[in-house]
């Protein structure tokens, strides 16, 4: 082989090098770019939301906006009635439906037989699927005239009724969650419980859910999400008044349902006190990670 | 007496384990029979309302003949338009953060925080958002487009997630395999790890399918309530589940009862639908590995 070829054939593969580097670089460029785009979306959104939401915190001021208790727009704007709709409504959730959701999930990975927790597990998997106006129309249809013949008042669209739907939107995600943490432990922990003479009860109680603490309260917590964060359900069954509510058979009106109710012809500062609004659940959801993030930290050391 | 007290303690610890096994027990029982209760109401009421002139007919505020085709057709649109944005977007984003970035690096971790937030963000935000950004600034209108765009980003951290975990399931000794024969990176991720993250990527696929179904907050405020049959994306739309808002607001005639019913009827049975095609994927899945 003479020199000419060999030089030529090595420029010949030097150039497919060159051409294969090209197609790399193109497609890790491509796929770095889109890596941005959640980034960007994240961005964009946070920017938007508080941008928009600021002329209304100038106006009302941020202390009147958040502990004023008159929502007239556009003359007054106090969101305190629907904080603390939010909260009540949310707390009720958490308190009727996580404790049947761990014992649920207690249920799935300790005591059920396995073709009855392969029968159940689907069951609950479809619970989440189920889109929330599917819920809400349930409430409606159901909750509500229960509520009203129970108590015997003319409107069953109360924060009760809003509970009772979002305890049970609640329940799939917190038993998922429970489920796969209490499913993830060791078993010695349950046989060394076991070993030392405690019944099967006793270990579960006082080894298995502590131990999965820290998966629990990421699976109570993504349900206090959903619950601070649903919407529809809600305006379905809660009636609505952006009134302080005096006690659980009244009707009352969310944060997220008040965004969603006046946000379709909103105006001006109007508008812009929805944004405010939502920079106020925002706050919720942040500070909700925030603990979340705080607690499992903790039990990583 | 100390016997005694012992034996009294032991009973007792007898007693409270057969009252927390009840409880558990009761505890299932209970999310069974909401189960139950939620899907048996909708589909006994609904199922018998449900016809082939239902679904493919046009809608009409009075009369008897009303059909929810004009809000089929917008859902469909929806989650067409949604994924094309978003599962593109999605899995490469995920191709890079498997494949290419470096595992914790700082970059990596802004991607990730970013994600998670995004799936945090309360619907309704995304709602506000959308109708203020793709409706008017940008000048979309009430359209199927606004309303996709806005869904993309919502379901964005689903497909990046579930893609993730699909591509780091695929064994090592595949990249190594790859490389070793000589070929390019692009080359392996495209005819080895790609197709053997297949399913898991398809179940991604799904999962948000059934979110874009599920929605109703960000749509109505995106897409409108237009009962016509969308002509483009630039029309707007009325999706089923904001269809079924609409109607709960006005169940005056027992007509109007018929029609929320037979409409949460298809909207459980899609559900169930798109669970059952997760499960048969999955089984292939377990019997391939």
């Amino acid at each position: 082989m003479n020199t000419a070829t060999k030089v030529q054939s090595q420029g010949l593969q030097l150039a497919q090098k060159k051409a294969m580097d090209i197609k790399e670089i193109f497609f890790h460029g491509l796929f770095l770019c889109c890596a941005m785009v959640g980034v960007l979306s994240v961005s964009t959104i946070g920017w938007f939301v508080f941008n928009e939401g600021l002329p209304a915190f100038k106006e009302a001021g941020v202390t009147e906006f958040v502990t004023g208790k008159e929502w007239l727009p556009p003359a007054l704007y106090g969101i305190l009635p629907m904080i603390v709709a939010s909260m009540i409504s949310t707390a009720g959730a958490v308190i009727i439906g996580v404790p049947i959701a761990i014992l649920t999930a207690v249920f799935l990975a300790e005591i059920a037989p396995k073709w009855l927790a392969d029968l159940v597990r689907p069951a609950v998997e479809l619970l989440a699927g189920i889109p929330s106006v599917v819920y809400g129309f349930f409430g409606l249809v159901i909750i509500v005239p229960a509520i009203e013949t129970i108590f015997n008042i003319p409107a069953g669209n109360t924060i009760l009724a809003g509970i009772i739907v979002l305890a049970i939107m609640i329940l799939p995600t917190v038993i998922t969650i429970s489920e796969t943490s209490i499913r993830a432990l060791p078993s010695v922990y349950k046989e060394g419980a076991l070993a030392l003479g405690a019944s099967h009860i006793y270990s579960i109680f006082k080894v298995l859910i502590p131990a999965a603490k820290s998966g629990i309260f990421t699976g109570v917590a993504l349900g206090v999400a959903r619950a601070i964060g649903e919407t529809m359900a809600i305006i379905m069954v809660m009636g609505n008044a952006p009134a302080m509510p005096g006690s659980l058979l009244e009707p009352a009106r969310t944060l997220t349902a008040n965004i969603a109710m006046e946000m379709s012809y909103a105006t001006g500062i109007h508008s812009s006190a929805l944004y405010a609004t939502g920079i106020v659940l925002l706050v919720f959801i942040v500070l909700l990670n925030g603990s979340l993030l705080y607690l499992n930290r903790k039990r990583a050391y | 007496m100390f016997k005694f007290t012992q034996s009294n303690s032991l009973v007792s610890r007898q007693n409270q384990d057969k009252l927390l096994h009840g409880a558990i027990w009761a505890a299932a029982g209970i999310t069974i029979l909401f189960l139950l209760w939620v899907v048996w109401h909708i589909l006994s009421n609904g199922l018998s309302h449900v016809s082939w002139e239902f679904i493919t007919g046009a809608y009409t505020r009075i009369g008897e003949a009303s059909g929810i085709w004009a809000m089929i057709v917008s859902t469909v649109y929806m989650v067409l338009l949604s994924l094309a944005f978003a599962a593109p977007i999605g899995i490469m984003t995920a191709i890079y953060l498997t494949e290419y970035a470096k595992p914790g690096s700082k970059f990596v971790q802004v991607i990730r925080f970013c994600t998670e937030s995004l799936a945090g963000i309360p619907s309704i935000v995304y709602g506000l958002f959308g109708m203020t950004f793709f409706v008017t600034t940008l000048g979309l209108g009430f359209s199927i487009l606004s309303g996709a765009l806005t869904l993309a980003m919502l379901i964005l951290p689903v497909i990046i997630r579930t893609t993730e975990e699909a591509l780091m399931a695929v064994p090592m000794s595949y990249r190594e395999g790859g490389y070793a024969l000589g070929s390019s990176k692009i080359y392996t991720i495209w005819r080895l790890i790609l197709p053997s993250a297949l399913p898991g990527i398809v179940t991604s696929v799904i999962l948000s399918t059934g979110r874009v179904i599920g929605e109703s907050a960000p749509v109505f405020l995106t897409a409108g309530m237009v009962t016509q049959i969308p002509d483009s994306v630039l029309d707007s739309g009325r999706t089923l589940t904001v269809h079924l808002y609409k109607l709960t607001q006005e169940l005056f005639t027992q007509h109007e009862w018929d029609q929320a019913y037979a409409t949460a009827t298809i909207l459980i049975v899609l559900v169930l639908a798109l669970n059952l095609a997760t499960k048969v994927i999955a089984t292939r899945l377990n019997k391939s590995s």
